[in-house]
């Protein structure tokens, strides 16, 4: 439990960061809440030479909805979002999962970029951030770019993010009359991470369900959407046995892992029963 | 009322004089220790569970800037191995222990092959990625049973099929013929499994070496100073006990792990003796989780039986009891006398016997953790007590009930190898748990439910355990191979201030604070006024230290014996002042007057005073109030009660709310209700957190597969209910306080309760029994299995 030797540098901005990023090259790492890094370097399993915080860094910070997006700065901490009256307002579903994600002492320091980047297997968010079908703004060396949600994880902790790139800001939609979005979660008794999280956003019009996200995490190596779940809510009314019938479709084309508290069998039926948790309050939430 | 009623310490709820220290970041823990030129130890651990080693080469980590020195087992053979103090049922020969680093062979994941000595800590961490270790893999064994099995690996040359030792209590032939011969017999196989203790505070050592005198310094965050000194020099340095002084900085948390003597401590002497500087060694968590010593780990075969209408006649037991890859101090008696001598719980049962194989197996040691051997007896009979109600068809209640050991049969002989139970008066104690919870109406709402498609079970446990083990002969008898006595001195300063020190140390229990409740009634004196020094074998007569549940019991009866013979020479100094007959003396409210003249006295302050400068002692007498007790008791105590939960479970998912909590308890006398129940609660969330949470996995391959606390589901207080705690008090006859001991007894009531509770949810499902911890998704598996 003790890191290797390392150098630490403290950016007070992106540009700064990016500049310590170019200068250190392959071996430096950006720390934010230190909460998944950390862990990880003492044990060894990571070894930065040069870590570049960015927990300070102004222009990561700031929650902002404009028009149909709320736009949270990926330095934001869990407990901020969760306490912002205008993620609560907007976008719900993002205050409700941050809320839940470990214990205080991790929504204190964990941010909304951190967990992105880092794409944990059973991260909360990962899922949230698919089924909104979000977006992040990255910045390097070389200028901006969007990644959509949907090309963000790309593996078990990898995702498109370049190693010279930073998250700056997390968009997702605001959820507007006639749309719900919720997040389902079965906690691991120790860490409180998902053993299986299922985040679902729903439109309806008319009494039908018009289009659907639904997304998995925690159960497998990636937070994955279920796209047979979504084809088949679209045009039901959403009732308790649409999401059901719906949701039983969810989870047979992933692959899982297994632990010691939740074998693969398990991790497949509750993908299922909380698929039907989400879809459902999702549902009664766009019906207003 | 009397003013003396009015200011009575004893049986008020006073906060612990322990925690302002404490809470306010003042605390001295070992790893705030610093000495001058101190270095720091890091441990290179095994990766394989069992493995020759063929070589180590440690040079390129001595060549690693401000590496001190690297050690390897064969370096420290001048000393011994850590020795085994209770090494029960008799031993053939194949008593085997661990050496401060490993020689020649691994055989556990996690145990030492080199020591790295540093300037600093991250240096010594560095390093040991520098040394090479070439090993050669061996066949592993994890499972208790299966480590008896022909063709298993075996850990030790002297110990044939890994048996450490064969032991049996009760009578196996009646016990046989009342099995063959009953009308009904029900029969299980339970799982106790292996769990980390887990204190806040990881264990660790610091040793100091002065060469002018040979005097080493021990600091380690120890429940047993005493032992530990006594251990470490008779045993593994072979120098005379003198020439160590042991101290214990606060602790925190021990849970019986840091009973022990372990290899840090003497890896930590040797290497502060050979570099005459001092080391440091403080375990991380996972090294904690690897290395320091786990609990439980029984694999039990078990058949109650009886007769139709609910009566038990025979209770046989054949328990396999893995005690880890060598013996850690008192693991044997734990296994066995701790163990085996109260599986019949508080039934009165004619034919018992019971078998336990205690094995060797490639895990870590395991030995003593809070309850020691009795939440393993009384989870047993608490599931058969179950199994044979439903068998039956009877309320368990009833069947409990029934099968009670009666009041007027106390003290009670078990027929299992203890002295009697002291006393006990189960029945009260069920009846206030069973309407503090509503019991009649809780079954209807149970059914009512039912018809809904909802799950709630309703857990009974009544319990009794064994506190502050004695007297000493007994414990012997049981091949425990020191003392079970206790020590106070109590000293009369001269400004009237007491001052006690203890063989008992808390690390949690309160111990300040009841002990100076105590002598402040007992001298009348302002509980301010009382200190309590512990924890450093300079300073404080010898003792056994605290675990057990055994510090009120036997240590406070020390001390409180020592009051007394303080307050016998303040009588006889109080008649020579007053030119009275000492018989004539009466000790009270903090003051000693003449029989039937409350005018003629002194107080408590004079005679201290004047005995404290002791120029016109009456004849023959010493000057100061200075009295000390070695308390041997004549037996043990034997506090009991009920457990009733109730859950829920959610048959979708196999969730499990755990409603409600009720506790009825007799501890004997209390001194203290807050710190009584700080310690009930306690322990009842490490009892919920065995049958819900907390499992030690070892692979196959030997690789400890929970250990870190991201795996190891230690539960917070969000994830625990309220509890109701009540109490009967029928007060211990064993010593003058009269009380029993509470340290335990939330740990030994619950598990059993919380399990019996979710079998009883899950009984419209067919289910029988559930291993622990009950999982959801094992809870999810039954209720899907037999649908
Ligand atoms: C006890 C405990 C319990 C936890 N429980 C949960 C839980 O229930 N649910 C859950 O989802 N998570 C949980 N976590 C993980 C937690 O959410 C982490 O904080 C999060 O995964 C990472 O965020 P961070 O800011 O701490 O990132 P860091 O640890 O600082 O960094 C993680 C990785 O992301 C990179 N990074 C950080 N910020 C950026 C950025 N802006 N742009 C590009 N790369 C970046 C870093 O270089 C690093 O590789 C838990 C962690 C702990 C220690």
């Amino acid at each position: 439990m003790i890191p290797a030797a390392f150098q630490y540098v403290k950016a007070n901005s992106v540009a700064e960061a990016l500049v310590l990023l170019q200068q250190h090259g392959e071996d430096a790492k950006l720390v934010a809440g230190g909460h998944s890094l950390l862990p990880a370097m003492k044990l060894r399993l990571s070894q930065p030479t040069v870590l570049i915080d960015i927990a300070a860094a102004n222009d990561l910070k700031g929650i902002a909805v404009n028009g149909n997006t709320l736009s949270i700065g990926a330095g934001e901490t869990y407990h901020a979002i969760a306490s912002s009256a205008a993620v609560k307002r907007t976008c719900a579903i993002v205050a409700d999962c941050v809320g839940q994600i470990g214990d205080i002492q991790v929504r204190n320091a964990g941010t909304i970029g951190g967990a992105l980047a880092h794409a944990d297997p059973a991260a909360d968010l990962t899922a949230v951030f698919l089924a909104l079908g979000g977006s992040v703004s990255v910045a390097s060396a070389s200028g901006t770019r969007q990644i959509a949600a949907d090309d963000m994880f790309v593996a078990m902790l990898t995702t498109a993010l370049d190693s010279g790139e930073i998250i700056t800001t997390v968009h997702v939609p605001v959820i507007g009359a006639g749309q719900g979005a919720s997040y389902a979660k079965l906690k691991h008794p120790a860490s409180r991470y998902a053993i299986v999280g299922v985040a679902a956003m729903v439109s309806m019009s008319g009494g039908k369900i018009t289009s659907a996200r639904v997304a998995v995490t925690g159960a497998g190596p990636q937070a994955v959407r279920q796209t047979a779940t979504e084809q088949a809510l679209i045009g039901t009314d959403g009732g308790d046995a649409a999401s059901k019938a719906a949701a039983s479709k969810a989870g047979d084309d992933m692959d899982y892992l297994g632990d010691i508290h939740a074998s693969e069998e398990y991790r497949r039926a509750m993908v299922k029963v909380y698929a039907a948790r989400a879809i459902s309050a999702a549902v009664a939430q766009a019906r207003g | 009322m009397t003013a003396e009623a009015t200011t009575r310490m004893v049986g008020r709820a006073l906060k612990r004089r322990e925690d302002p220290q404490l809470i306010t970041g003042h605390g001295n823990f070992l790893d705030d220790v610093k000495l001058n030129g101190m270095t720091h130890a890091a441990v290179l651990r095994s990766p394989y569970a069992h493995a020759r080693i063929r070589s180590i080469n440690t040079s390129k980590a001595k060549a690693l800037p401000g590496v001190v020195a690297v050690y390897v087992g064969t370096d420290m053979t001048d000393v011994n191995p850590l020795p085994c103090a209770w090494p029960a049922g008799g031993f053939k020969n194949n008593l085997n222990t661990p050496r401060a680093i490993a020689v020649d062979v691994v055989r556990f994941a996690g145990e030492a092959v080199a020591v790295v000595i540093a300037e600093d800590r991250y240096i010594a961490r560095d390093a040991l990625d520098l040394i090479d270790v070439d090993y050669e893999p061996l066949a592993v064994v994890v499972d208790p049973e299966k480590a008896t099995h022909p063709g298993a690996p075996q850990l030790h040359e002297n110990a044939p099929n890994n048996i450490v030792v064969e032991w049996n209590a009760g009578n196996r032939d009646s016990t046989n013929a009342a099995v063959a011969n009953a009308q009904v017999v029900v029969k299980e196989r339970i799982v106790n499994q292996r769990l980390m203790p887990t204190p806040m505070e990881t264990r660790g050592s610091i040793a100091s070496y002065e060469s002018s005198t040979g005097e080493f310094t021990l600091w380690s965050s120890s429940q047993a100073p005493h032992v530990h000194r006594l251990l470490l020099t008779a045993f593994v340095f072979g120098i005379p006990e003198t020439k160590l002084r042991v101290i214990a900085p606060n602790v925190g948390g021990g849970f019986g792990q840091k009973i022990f003597v372990y290899q840090d401590m003497v890896f930590c002497m040797w290497a502060a003796r050979k570099l005459g500087r001092p080391v440091k060694f403080v375990e991380d968590r996972s090294e904690n989780f690897k290395s320091s010593s786990h609990g439980r780990d029984h694999v039990t075969d078990v058949e109650i039986c009886g007769t139709r209408d609910g009566r038990v006649t025979g209770l046989r037991i054949k328990t396999y009891a893995g005690l880890g890859a060598y013996l850690s101090t008192i693991a044997p008696g734990v296994a066995t006398t701790l163990y085996g001598r109260i599986v019949t719980g508080v039934y009165k049962i004619p034919n018992v016997s019971i078998d336990v194989i205690a094995t060797y197996t490639n895990t870590a040691m395991v030995d003593a953790y809070r309850g020691a051997g009795r939440p393993e007896a009384s989870y047993l009979i608490e599931r058969m007590m179950d199994r044979w109600a439903a068998e039956l068809g009877m309320d368990p209640a009833e069947v409990r009930r029934i099968n009670f050991i009666q009041p007027h049969e106390f003290p009670y002989n078990n027929g299992l190898g203890l002295l009697p139970y002291d006393s006990g008066n189960y029945a009260p104690a069920l009846d206030k748990a069973l309407a503090t919870i509503g019991y009649a109406d809780m079954r209807r709402e149970q059914a009512e439910l039912r018809k809904q498609g909802r799950y709630l079970g309703i857990g009974i446990s009544s319990y009794v355990e064994i506190c502050g083990v004695a007297p000493t002969a007994w414990a012997n008898g049981q091949g425990w191979g020191a003392g079970l006595w206790e020590s106070a001195n109590v000293r009369i300063h001269l400004t009237g201030q007491v001052v006690v020190t203890t063989g008992s140390l808390p690390h949690g229990q309160g111990v300040e604070t009841t002990f100076a409740q105590i002598v402040a009634d007992e001298l009348g004196v302002p509980y301010d006024n009382v200190l309590i020094e512990h924890s450093d074998t300079a300073g404080t007569p010898f003792g056994y230290g605290t675990y057990g549940s055994r510090s009120l019991a036997v240590g406070g009866t020390a001390m409180v014996k020592s009051v007394q013979k303080i307050k016998e020479k303040a009588k006889r100094l109080a008649a020579h002042l007053l030119e009275a007959n000492p018989d004539d003396m009466v000790f009270a409210d903090g003051k000693v007057h003449v029989k039937g003249s409350p005018d003629k006295s002194k107080t408590f302050g004079e005679i201290a005073l004047y005995a404290s400068v002791g120029a016109s002692m009456p004849n023959g007498e010493e000057p100061f109030l200075d009295e000390t007790t070695y308390y041997d008791p004549p037996n043990c105590t034997f506090p009991f009660g009920t457990h009733i939960c109730i859950v829920e479970v959610t048959p979708e998912t196999g969730a499990i709310e755990l409603k409600r909590y009720v506790g009825v308890d007799d501890v004997g006398n209390i001194i203290n209700p807050l710190i009584v129940h700080g310690q009930l609660h306690g322990g009842i969330a490490q009892g919920i957190a065995q049958a819900l949470f907390e499992q030690a996995v070892y692979d196959d391959n030997g690789q400890l597969l929970s250990g870190t606390l991201m795996d190891y589901a230690v539960p917070t207080a969000a994830m625990l209910p309220n509890y109701e705690i009540d109490h009967t008090v029928t007060p211990s006859p064993v010593n003058p306080l009269g009380v029993k001991g509470a340290g335990e007894a939330g740990t030994i009531g619950s598990a059993q309760c919380v399990m019996n509770a979710i079998i009883d949810a899950l009984s419209p499902f067919g289910v029988q029994h559930m291993q622990m911890p009950a999982t959801p998704e094992r809870v999810w598996k039954a209720m899907h299995a037999h649908k």
